[in-house]
């Protein structure tokens, strides 16, 4: 699995000469000199990233999972396991929890670190058992009245034999359609990757959030290649042409909101990102509860038939 | 025969076989091999057997219009929204762009995007319909097909009418992005109301169904249908091979299979597939 942010590879260069004047010669006028370069660098660069710079962020192996921040923003999460049907899906986790002394439900779908855990986490793709068991949850929400938050980050669903044998197509589609109907406040935040319909299957909410350097696509841009361009070195390019970052997706009216990251991405200060995903969920969150609930179902009505009427 | 001789003869004999403003132009009296067991059949034999090969039972794909003629009972149809139309609202260019390729679809089949919707009558019941075309760019699903889907949901279920859909698609449309992939939600949103007013919803899966139509409307519904040897599923064979490294097992993700998993409800061999609508609506009446 490619895992280089290729377009940081100056800024550690001069981070390493940074270190080295420290080390021969102490803090120097030299290396507060090249400090303040690095910072301009660094603006300069990731002011300006490219989709698929974006693309390579928002996969980062060094991001942050689903479990990192429910643990800093959620108190007492108690996960639950299991649909009740087939099986317990590690890449999806869920539960409840305490957000700001409230009860809510949190489905988040969990990338692993390291082989072992990727494996286990299946990479973060979903089997059927894993929407189940979120269906399941997102009910028991509904039941307690409490409000549900979800966090994405999946490459996709897991496309196997095994998938579509157990109904994966059925499942992506009745948790979309489950989510649709809750009588209770959803939010979802994207944190990495928001691959297809495996992830809109956990993002169809009322408010729908992004992380600066996270995406959201149809497909991904290399299977985009391989069909369009019949070759998957154009990856590259069909992440500009998919137009799949936060920016994007707030152009075209999908998101309400792009949570910002701390510079050079949620990797660099884990803390600062979870609290910065903490204050906009609270701030969404106080702005659904407010309303009566016909009034939520009238504009998550109106938000969903409006997609696409640009 | 000198080729003069042979486009006069080929243009000359046409048989019209038309619903709507839509007119099929294959000639009747020519010799076409069978997609699946390449036996050579007459065209007008193969047309009358609706386009089921007489051979090896192989359906070969309709086009909207002749799926309609099939199943609607003459003349009912009413279209709606003929004239809605996809725009490149992304800009999107691969070898092409994207305004081009519609363009060009709509030359290739006659028609202005992947789904044809309306109100018609099968057995003398009346139903919402939407059929769509795998000939239109794969059957793909943009915002136009999500909107046209959208429309005939609420006019279905303003007329109190039961709603069947006709999938044929390879999902949801790249050259719009995730306008396309959010189709699934509003479609899915719209399915929700309409089931909760109690009406039926009946979803047709032919060859092929996968990707965001069958991750969204194809399986919202409450029967679900699938012609014979139908290809349905989630991720394309290709994608999972490569990402298993596993050989398919014979028969994967066709109609049978789905069968014997439980994923639908019947398969049905296309020249059963009005009587057997015809049948459901009888039921549904008898409520």
């Amino acid at each position: 699995m490619e895992d280089k942010l290729t377009f940081e590879i100056p800024l550690l260069e001069m981070e390493e000469k940074i270190r080295l004047l420290v080390e021969k010669e102490g803090e120097t006028k030299n290396s507060a000199k090249l400090t303040l370069l690095l910072k301009k660098k660094e603006e300069e660069i990731y002011q300006n990233l490219s989709p698929w710079q974006v693309v390579q962020l928002a996969r980062y192996q060094g991001r942050p999972r689903s479990l990192d921040y429910i643990n800093i923003i959620f108190e007492n999460f108690l996960e639950l396991h299991g649909d009740r049907r087939f099986g317990d899906d590690p890449s999806i986790v869920g539960g409840l929890a305490f957000f700001n002394k409230h009860t809510v439900m949190v489905i988040a779908q969990q990338k692993g670190r390291g082989v072992d855990d990727n494996l286990f986490r299946r990479f973060g793709m979903p089997y059927p058992e894993g929407y189940r068991k979120a269906q399941r949850l997102m009910k028991l929400a509904e039941k307690m009245k409490i409000p549900l938050i979800t966090l994405v980050d999946t490459p996709g669903a897991y496309p196997g034999i095994e998938s579509e044998e157990r109904g994966q197509a059925e499942a992506i589609s009745l948790s979309i359609s489950l989510m649709l109907g809750l009588k209770i406040p959803t939010i979802s935040v994207v944190i990495g990757e928001g691959g297809s319909g495996g992830a809109l299957a956990l993002a169809s909410a009322d408010k729908i959030l992004m992380l600066k350097y996270s995406i959201f696509s149809v497909i991904s841009p290399e299977g985009c290649a391989a069909i369009l361009w019949k070759d998957e070195k154009y990856a590259e390019k069909a992440a500009g042409e998919l137009k799949l970052t936060a920016r994007d997706l707030l152009n075209l009216k999908i998101i309400d909101g792009i949570i910002e990251e701390p510079l050079r991405g949620a990797h660099y200060h884990p803390e600062q990102a979870a609290r910065n995903i903490s204050e906009s969920l609270s701030h969404h969150l106080n702005l659904l509860r407010n309303l009566p609930l016909d009034t939520l179902i009238q504009l998550r009505k109106e938000k969903y038939l409006k997609i696409g009427k640009l | 025969m000198k080729l003069l001789n042979w486009l006069n003869w080929l243009r000359k004999p046409k048989v019209k076989t038309g619903i709507g403003n839509y007119t099929s132009i294959v000639p009747d009296n020519i010799w076409i091999k069978c997609e699946s067991c390449q036996t050579l059949i007459y065209y007008h034999d193969l047309r009358e057997n609706l386009k089921v090969c007489t051979h090896c039972n192989y359906h070969h794909r309709l086009t909207a219009p002749e799926l309609l003629l099939q199943i609607c009972d003459s003349g009912t149809f009413k279209e709606e929204d003929a004239d809605l139309t996809s725009r490149d609202i992304l800009k999107f260019k691969d070898t092409q762009s994207y305004a081009v390729k519609i363009k060009e679809a709509k030359k290739k089949t006659g028609f202005s995007e992947a789904v044809i919707t309306g109100l018609g009558q099968i057995g003398s019941y009346r139903v919402g319909l939407a059929v769509m075309d795998f000939n239109f760019l794969g059957g793909s699903m943009g915002s136009v097909v999500g909107e046209k889907l959208v429309r005939i949901i609420y006019k279905t279920m303003k007329e109190n009418l039961p709603l069947i859909v006709i999938c044929a698609s390879g999902g949801a449309r790249m050259q719009e992005g995730v306008l396309s992939l959010f189709q699934m939600a509003k479609i899915n949103y719209a399915l929700n109301d309409f089931s909760s007013k109690s009406l039926l919803y009946i979803s047709v899966l032919t060859n092929p169904t996968t990707g965001g139509v069958t991750a969204s409307f194809a399986y919202a519904a409450d029967i679900i249908l699938a012609e014979e040897g139908a290809l349905i599923g989630f991720a394309g064979p290709r994608v999972i091979e490569q990402t298993t490294k596993l050989k398919l097992p014979e028969g994967f993700q066709r109609a049978n299979f789905l069968l014997n998993r439980g994923m639908i409800d019947r398969v049905v061999n296309r020249k059963l597939l009005k009587a057997t609508l015809t049948n459901i609506l009888e039921f549904n009446h008898g409520r």
